[in-house]
């Protein structure tokens, strides 16, 4: 077992909404190791992006804590706060909202080194820029050009460029590659790939596509309305998946190969309402096994074997 | 193959776009023949054209800024090309409709998703307003949403369902030809799930021949029988389903096989295709794909390639191939 540099426990984030309290991640807990990667996957609106942003404290906790190299960031404030940033980044989902349109490429990756006062005087700090530019695959006569000028691909070497800036040890990755085609999907994973092999970076990876997720990631979560429901070793998860939304999740990949004819769970019936959710477990109302002990109290997260975390109360029936 | 009717026929189609004394060739001498029952998969970047060719089909493309050329435009018999703008109404949304990528987008927000699928059947059918509004509830419960809720408006719905009321609206009038365009990829991946299965199983029940717009290649193999592959305004392969992917012969479709994550195979680096696709405006004078191929010789810079047979179901535009022993990776893994 490596050392433990991010530990999440009970993490909570409740948004209020006139209909009552919107609960968007509700009690998560996990740890990531020291230069792995942890993938969370689960649909659109299942808190994923919320979580990620959560432990950045870009969104306040509503209760839980997170641990960052043993101690407790989810008090910090100030200039603690601030420290954080540098080692903590994130790479946003679209590269064409979250780049400014009025800052020229240099401007946009020396912003973060020229607010946390790294580097002085502008000669250091131009050839900080084309270095990082280089580590990102980013030709250097880009430079001077704006966001509108370069395609989607570059643009997210922009945003993964700028998050390099403060040589973070921990990187928040939301749904890095989805707005991009296949091709150019494949450099950044690739580069990303590079990156925390030559930098020793920690990630934890957003996606909803499990694909990605299994290529990129040593453990995977899944959540579902706010909730972990399971989280193991990547293979392990793809060769064994014990919950049964994870497993409608798996067989609705659609595979690229004519010979695989796998049988396709279409999962029916309406979604919960993340809004003042009862006791009850969440997917019950589209679960295949569900019955009269699932309206009960909600499953805890039990480990079934080592490192393979389930929250379900018929694990046993919906694997016979 | 031969028995079955010719839906959609379209010959050497080229859209250009005539944008500030520039040109911008977006379509090039395609050509798609599309029969009664069959999918065809038309797949490639964003870019390639593939949107552009489908609206050329129904003959939405705004003239000016564009210009489109072709030897034929057919659907069902009607020359889309010269129809006057009443005749087109009555062919567009009858006998071939469209789903836009977008489901978010291209509802009115300012009417109930019942009107908007009676309005569609009002235009085309002889029916009352009663009549046409128990048909377009009948179309709302076969796409799986409750009746009840025919007088609720688009923001009421999730996107899966929107989506869903958008196929409603396209298959009102069961019309013979069916554009989807990227119908899935705004979804999740449980919900295009549903939306994938409903669509086969509506092909299934009204014989609706479709184009299936997507850069999703496992999309393609779940549902289609045919497969375009396009790069830069071209089909550069196309053929069955099964010849494409089990006797691919581009280099660019073996690009994108490889740029593909593979959820059966976790070790190895993706093989992404390096550089990208050329400028609309500036397309080169050989193949549009020599610059990233890495099979290309100096011939393939200068010559535009001609689309070549491989077998009867199978074409391809490589000049590599006019050399007897050239094969690509791919192909020797699989042969």
């Amino acid at each position: 077992m490596g050392e433990v540099l991010l530990e999440v426990k009970n993490l909570q984030k409740y948004f209020s909404t006139p209909r009552g309290m919107l609960h968007a991640v509700d009690n998560v807990s996990f740890t990531i190791e020291k230069g792995k990667t942890l993938g969370v996957v689960g649909e659109s609106g299942c808190g994923k992006t919320t979580c990620g942003r959560t432990i950045l404290r870009l969104t306040e906790p509503t209760g839980g804590q997170v641990l960052f190299e043993g101690k407790d960031v989810s008090k910090y404030k100030g200039r603690e706060l601030a420290h954080l940033r540098r080692d903590m980044q994130i790479i946003f989902q679209d590269p064409f909202s979250s780049l400014d349109p009025r800052m020229s490429v240099s401007q946009i990756i020396a912003e973060p080194i020229k607010y946390n006062k790294l580097l002085h005087g502008k000669e250091a700090i131009d050839a900080r820029v084309l270095e990082l530019m280089d580590t990102v695959g980013l030709s250097r006569r880009m430079v001077n050009s704006y966001p509108h000028e370069l395609d989607g691909g570059r643009r997210q070497r922009v945003g993964i460029a700028r998050a390099l800036a403060l040589n973070p040890k921990f990187i928040v990755c939301d749904e890095p590659v989805s707005a991009l085609d296949v091709s150019i999907q494949a450099q950044i994973l690739n580069l990303l790939d590079e990156l925390q092999d030559s930098l020793g970076l920690t990630y934890m990876f957003i996606t909803h596509d499990l694909a990605v997720v299994n290529h990129f990631a040593d453990d995977i979560a899944v959540m579902y309305l706010g909730q972990l429901v399971e989280k193991a070793p990547a293979e392990e998860l793809f060769d064994n998946p014990l919950h049964p939304y994870t497993k409608a999740l798996l067989s609705a990949i659609p595979v690229p190969d004519t010979h695989a004819k796998n049988k396709r769970i279409v999962l029916k019936g309406e979604i919960t309402s993340p809004i003042n959710p009862g006791e009850e477990c969440r997917f019950a109302k589209r679960c295949l096994y569900a019955d009269d002990c699932c309206k009960g109290k909600g499953p805890e997260l039990v480990e079934v074997k080592p490192g393979h975390f389930v929250a379900c109360h018929h694990c046993g029936i919906a694997n016979q | 193959m031969e028995t079955k009717n010719t839906v959609l026929d379209i010959e050497n189609l080229s859209v250009e776009f005539h944008v500030d004394g520039e040109i911008a060739k977006s379509v090039t001498d395609v050509t798609i023949k599309l029969h009664e029952g069959t999918t065809l998969g038309l797949v490639g970047e964003t870019g390639a054209g593939k949107t552009t060719t489908a609206l050329a089909a129904l003959n939405l493309i705004q003239c000016p800024p564009g210009v489109i050329k072709a030897d034929k435009i057919e659907v069902c018999g009607n020359d889309m090309l010269h129809a006057k703008q009443h005749e087109l109404e009555k062919i567009r949304g009858k006998d071939i409709s469209m789903i836009f990528q977008d489901p978010m987008t291209s509802l009115n927000p300012v009417f109930d998703v019942g009107t908007q699928i009676q309005e569609s059947i009002l235009l085309h059918e002889k029916l009352s307003r009663e009549e046409a509004w128990e048909k377009a509830m009948q179309m709302l419960e076969l796409v799986g949403i409750p009746r009840e809720r025919g007088h609720e408006y688009p923001h009421q719905f999730s996107g899966g369902m929107k989506q869903r009321v958008v196929i409603a609206i396209s298959l009102a009038c069961t019309p013979k030809v069916l554009i989807a365009d990227e119908p899935t990829t705004a979804l999740d991946v449980t919900i295009q799930a549903q939306v994938l299965e409903m669509m086969k199983e509506l092909r299934d029940k009204y014989g609706t021949a479709m184009i299936m717009i997507t850069h999703d290649l496992g999309i393609v193999a779940e549902s289609c029988d045919y497969v375009a592959v396009m790069y830069a305004g071209r089909i550069i392969e196309y053929g069955t389903l099964d010849e494409i992917f089990n006797n691919t012969r581009h280099p660019y479709t073996e690009g994108l096989f490889n740029s593909l994550p593979n959820i059966h195979n976790r070790v190895g680096k993706l093989k992404p295709i390096p550089g990208m696709m050329p400028d609309p405006r500036s397309i080169p004078e050989g193949c549009a794909f020599a610059d990233r191929c890495p099979y290309a010789t100096d011939e393939c810079r200068r010559t535009l390639p001609e689309t070549l047979k491989v077998n009867d179901d199978h074409v391809v535009a490589c000049l590599r191939y006019n050399e007897p022993d050239f094969m690509i990776e791919r192909s020797r893994k699989n042969g």
